[in-house]
């Protein structure tokens, strides 16, 4: 089967069709997202993209108040905080996004382990320029059901 | 990752015989290049001996945001200009907030390699000059921006999501962390050249009286902790770390002058020998097996005491890299000063980092407070090292003799860690 690159622009027109797919290593196995180019583990350089269940828990997290310019755009501030924190998927791979469904007022309340599921969102994006920081991406993150 | 650690030597030694720093702070009107001729006029006055600058064969600069803070590529070159040394060869480095010590080490690597005798090394950084969203981006750069700043995280946040980490996996405190903040203001105050120049109790009196000035309520704080734990004196910037847990956002310059060991003496009676030296890349936090310490910092440790020959219980004092509380709480266990978990959570509560303590950490008042200008950091914290080595750090003077030393510089959240131990003969 043809495969897309193993890129990141890959990455995003899967999550832009809300797939979240990872690279796979065929000498060794690894499961890799975010995707790269060789193997995380072995250099191999023989890879294809497979499916992901979409399905984690939360390793570790943080909600900001005082975010960069593209969260701020999105409305986020320090009454309306966001959480994002790193997820460790199911399948072995770990991922940092932003988490949805959990009560950023009281941070507290949002415990380590707690299960998720793939979501994706659609904001600006993280760039400098104002040309680009407008430019609107669908992003991977993870929902708290 | 065991394959990688080896025992390194340098070709020949090489020593510090200089140091030079400006006001670290929010200095409107000054630009990298002033405040790095500041730094400089201040080097050349610190050599014992006297120094030609026209002696001086290379220029090492570390900075990292200048490209946006300044709309500056490559400002190196322009400080070379600016301290007479066109057109000897200028490099400017950017290795994030490690950037200077890795100027540093590149020096030190020309001087061993034998091809220099007398190099300029150091860094610079503006940070001001933009509203605070647009810095928050830019410092958020420092991490991977395809696949960490895109979630949102800012520069606290990553250090945040190791705190949240460390808090569960050893029950670390929130106050714990604001030990760690007491003592490098405490020290702080005792450094005329830092940022935040005052203890958090002196900051709570300057509060209170400008209440008081402008007619509003007066804050009732009983102690440090009380204030610590007001949201509104001390909101949260990403949760677990509040302000007080966050270093500033600093300008500044600081460079020293290095030279092959055999011309040390020309200089100075008083040296401080290169004895050990390390450099380490990292992943992002999702790439790494942990987030409750620095894994580079681990293996620049050991290569770095391998090195020297030494432990960790040799270095009688060290500046380590804490751009956020649970850095330096991360830093000291890594570094093999305490035991990872409580045993570093609680060495400041414990008094054990304090100036006078049994490992005294960051006595300059750390990246915390005596700022943190993020391409110039890794000379600031050897200047620490050059003055309290050679008794010169006045009222923070520690009490025992420090013939044996090290700075620790990470870059981003773990990305570059950088070690130097130096080493002071008779």
């Amino acid at each position: 089967m043809e495969q897309l690159p193993f890129t990141s622009a890959s990455f995003d027109k899967f999550c832009s069709e809300k797939k979240l797919m990872a690279v796979k290593c065929q000498k060794c196995g690894t499961l890799m997202v975010p995707p790269r180019g060789l193997c995380i583990n072995c250099l191999g350089d023989k890879l294809e993209w497979v499916p992901l269940s979409g399905k984690g828990k939360i390793l570790s997290f943080t909600v900001i108040g005082v975010g960069p310019s593209n969260m701020l755009n999105e409305g986020f501030n320090r009454d309306n905080p966001y959480c994002c924190g790193v997820i460790q998927l199911d399948e072995g791979p770990r991922i940092s996004t932003q988490i949805l469904g959990v009560n950023t007022k009281d941070p507290s309340t949002i415990k380590i382990g707690t299960p998720v599921t793939a979501d994706f969102v659609t904001r600006g994006s993280f760039a400098l320029a104002p040309e680009v920081a407008c430019v609107k991406k669908t992003y991977l993150a993870f929902r708290v059901a | 990752m065991a394959n990688i650690i080896k025992k390194r030597k340098l070709g020949r030694g090489v020593a510090v015989v200089g140091f030079g720093m400006s006001k670290f702070g929010v200095l409107p009107g000054q630009s990298n290049r002033d405040m790095f001729v500041d730094a400089f006029k201040e080097l050349l006055k610190s050599v014992d001996k006297g120094i030609d600058p026209k002696d001086i064969e290379a220029n090492y600069v570390g900075c990292c945001g200048a490209w946006n803070w300044e709309t500056q590529a490559g400002v190196g070159k322009w400080c070379t200009d600016w301290v007479g040394l066109v057109p000897k060869p200028s490099t400017t480095i950017d290795n994030a907030c490690a950037s200077a010590s890795v100027a540093i080490r590149n020096g030190i690597l020309g001087i061993a390699s034998g091809m220099y005798d007398i190099v300029l090394a150091g860094g610079t950084e503006k940070m001001t000059t933009l509203p605070t969203e647009a810095t928050t981006l830019v410092l958020a750069t420092g991490a991977d921006a395809t696949w960490e700043s895109y979630a949102g995280y800012t520069f606290p946040g990553l250090y945040a999501t190791m705190a949240t980490a460390h808090m569960h996996q050893y029950g670390t405190t929130p106050e714990d962390l604001m030990y760690v903040a007491i003592k490098n203001h405490a020290n702080g105050a005792l450094n005329p050249k830092a940022q935040m120049n005052y203890s958090i109790a002196q900051w709570m009196e300057m509060r209170k009286q400008k209440a008081a000035k402008e007619g509003k309520p007066v804050p009732t704080w009983k102690d440090e902790m009380e204030f610590l734990h007001d949201n509104s004196a001390n909101p949260m910037v990403a949760y677990p770390l509040r302000l007080f847990d966050c270093c500033p956002i600093t300008d500044g310059a600081a460079v020293v002058l290095l030279v092959a060991e055999e011309i040390a003496k020309n200089f100075t009676d008083h040296p401080l020998y290169i004895r050990g030296m390390s450099q380490t890349s990292g992943r992002a936090l999702h790439n790494r097996d942990t987030l409750t310490c620095i894994p580079g910092t681990q293996i620049a440790a050991q290569q770095a005491y391998d090195m020297a020959g030494v432990t960790a219980k040799d270095i009688k004092i060290a500046e380590v890299h804490d751009c956020f509380t649970i850095a330096e709480v991360m830093a000291i266990a890594d570094l093999g000063f305490f035991k990872p978990g409580k045993e570093a959570a609680t060495a400041a509560r414990e008094g054990k980092t304090a100036l006078n303590g049994i490992k005294p950490i960051n006595t300059s008042g750390g990246l915390k407070c005596k700022g943190h200008p993020v391409g110039a950091s890794g000379a600031g914290m050897v200047g620490e090292i050059w003055h309290q080595m050679r008794k010169e750090a006045g009222p923070r003077q520690v009490k025992m003799d420090v013939d044996l030393a090290m700075t620790h510089n990470v870059g981003a959240h773990g990305t570059d860690v950088v070690i130097h131990i130096f080493e002071r003969r008779g």
